[in-house]
């Protein structure tokens, strides 16, 4: 247990925090991206979809924070060999990946604060719907993470990762309406949002922080399709990960 | 510390696409010292290296070390060996502190205990003073000591090192030869290259791979021993050349290299003392005997025929 605990400890230091303290600079750009959206969103509608636009953030970041294990796990492996030094060790796939997964929520933390932050001072509802809130990143989270498994699957280089990861994210958390209602989308195109499992966290998360109403049977359906789609990626690349080359 | 075996048994690799890297390779050497595996690229050294560091599986056949099956019995495998892969490099955002302490993490260890030993180990290789650098800042010499003080500080019996001094200078080449010897001390270090004076020098075994087979296996007195002629005979060009029992390689500077048996040696040298040219008179190295083995032109010098006197 405590050999499993330094072994993920290797991952969190490797990955996220010698990277933060040895290059500052890589503190801003994980803070650029949410805060940015969340500050257009503010202006455009004057203020009045800033609780849509703080959770909006938040599901970004946890969103990209996932995303990105694919990335790092293919430039570690490919251009730095780190992977197969890591495999001849007594290191478990499990617990490696684990790992390198909770050093990207760790790299997104300065983020993550400065937006839980904001959500403290603006959205005021019971610990029990903040939980709720914290259950769905969670859940986005675990979906990214499956995600950008089952992308690793279909990507050959590093190149084809970051673009694919770069336009999942766009499509996904930006495009997608997660740091807006869906209620701003023309009916006849939202069913286009529905293709996206952002937009069900969204739609959980803001009807969780009060700010809009989802009937219970949306509310059901809404938390079926993340672990739906969470559960299938999982499992598309789990079949296809291996810890050895064949 | 007992010795053990590492042992293939018609171990082969064909990859996707059907290229062969492995056919049937057999072989048994004990797990200590050095064993060197020299080849050409795309001899086959880094599929064997990263079958037998269990990052590849198979097509056929078994390999084991000390009695551990590289595919049943990876999991305890992994706790005693440590692999510095062909083309590693240290992650540029850590410093040698924070590379050698991570991987020990990564095998178990403490982060108290991973940087005393880290400390420890790069102080073995003299990179104490530059162990809070930054990785990128390090030159390819120094990146190349951290790797390897990384896989001595490690407990791991079992060093596989793929091709590690490929591009250093030939001063950094010798303190890397310097470290393997104490890196050897107490382990098995099995180790590829392509430099075939880097084999001779400091492997106990040596391995010779052409085309995914292996050729040849022992030490260089066994490899000699195999070989038909054990002398090698260079003599500078415009002489006229007696007719000689052994092999005439013509030099593309002119010089000519005589492969032969001792006692040709001897008369030959006798001649040419005799006739005041100069030449020298050596065993035949790994190269000569890689160059015999694998029958291709592998450095400077022309086949010109068997026996033959000056064309």
């Amino acid at each position: 247990m405590i050999r499993s605990g330094n072994q993920v400890m290797a991952s969190i230091l490797v990955n996220a925090i010698y990277e933060m303290r040895n290059y500052p600079v890589v503190l801003l750009n994980t803070v650029l991206s949410p805060l940015s959206f969340l500050v257009l969103i503010f202006l455009i509608s004057d203020g009045a979809l800033l609780g849509e636009a703080i959770l909006g953030g938040l599901i970004m970041s946890m969103f990209q924070s996932g995303i990105s294990l694919q990335t790092d796990l293919s430039h570690l492996k490919n251009d730095f060999k780190l992977q197969e030094i890591v495999v001849s060790s007594p290191t478990r796939p499990s617990i490696y990946v684990a790992g390198m997964a909770l050093s990207e929520i760790i790299y997104s933390s300065p983020a993550i604060i400065i937006l839980a932050i904001l959500f403290a001072i603006s959205i005021h509802v019971p610990f029990i719907q903040v939980a709720g809130i914290v259950l769905v990143l969670l859940m986005v989270f675990l979906s990214s993470v499956a995600l950008s498994f089952a992308l690793a699957t279909i990507s050959t280089d590093i190149v084809q990762s970051y673009s694919f990861s770069r336009l999942i994210t766009i499509l996904l958390t930006s495009l997608a309406p997660v740091y807006y209602p869906i209620t701003l989308i023309p009916e006849p195109l939202q069913f286009l949002a529905y293709l996206s499992p952002t937009t069900y966290a969204a739609q959980l998360a803001q009807h969780l922080g009060g700010l809009t109403q989802v009937s219970p049977d949306m509310f059901i359906f809404d938390w079926a399709v993340l672990m739906v789609f969470t559960t299938v990626f999982l499992w598309a690349g789990i079949r296809k990960a291996r810890w050895r080359d064949v | 510390m007992s010795v053990g075996q590492l042992i293939c048994n018609d171990l082969g690799k064909v990859y996707d696409g059907g290229k062969r890297a492995l056919s049937s390779v057999s072989f048994s050497v004990p797990t200590e010292g050095i064993f060197s595996i020299i080849g050409r690229n795309g001899a086959g050294k880094t599929t064997l290296v990263r079958i037998l560091a269990t990052l590849l599986e198979p097509s056929y056949g078994t390999a084991s070390i000390d009695g551990l099956d590289v595919m049943e019995d990876a999991d305890e495998l992994r706790t005693r060996m440590a692999i510095v892969p062909q083309e590693g490099r240290p992650l540029p955002w850590l410093t040698p502190l924070q590379t050698i302490s991570s991987y020990l993490m990564w095998r178990g260890e403490s982060y108290r205990v991973s940087r005393r030993k880290a400390e420890e180990a790069l102080a073995l290789v003299g990179l104490e003073d530059v162990r809070d650098r930054l990785n990128y800042k390090l030159s390819g010499g120094m990146k190349r000591k951290s790797l390897l003080a990384m896989v001595m500080a490690s407990d791991a019996e079992i060093i596989f090192l793929d091709e590690p001094t490929t591009g250093l200078d030939p001063i950094s080449r010798q303190v890397v030869w310097d470290l393997l010897s104490r890196l050897s001390r107490d382990r098995f270090v099995f180790l590829t290259t392509h430099y075939l004076e880097e084999a001779e020098s400091v492997a106990g075994r040596i391995g010779i791979f052409e085309e995914g087979s292996l050729l040849a296996l022992g030490n260089m007195d066994e490899l000699r021993a195999s070989m038909r002629y054990q002398y090698s005979v260079r003599v500078s060009s415009g002489i006229e050349l007696p007719e000689v029992d052994g092999r005439v390689l013509k030099g593309r500077d002119g010089r000519v290299q005589i492969l032969t048996t001792r006692e040709e040696a001897v008369r030959l040298s006798d001649q040419f003392i005799g006739r005041d040219i100069r030449f020298s008179v050596n065993p035949v190295t790994l190269d000569d005997i890689f160059y015999h083995l694998a029958g291709r032109e592998i450095h400077n010098y022309e086949e010109d025929g068997e026996g033959g006197g000056w064309p």
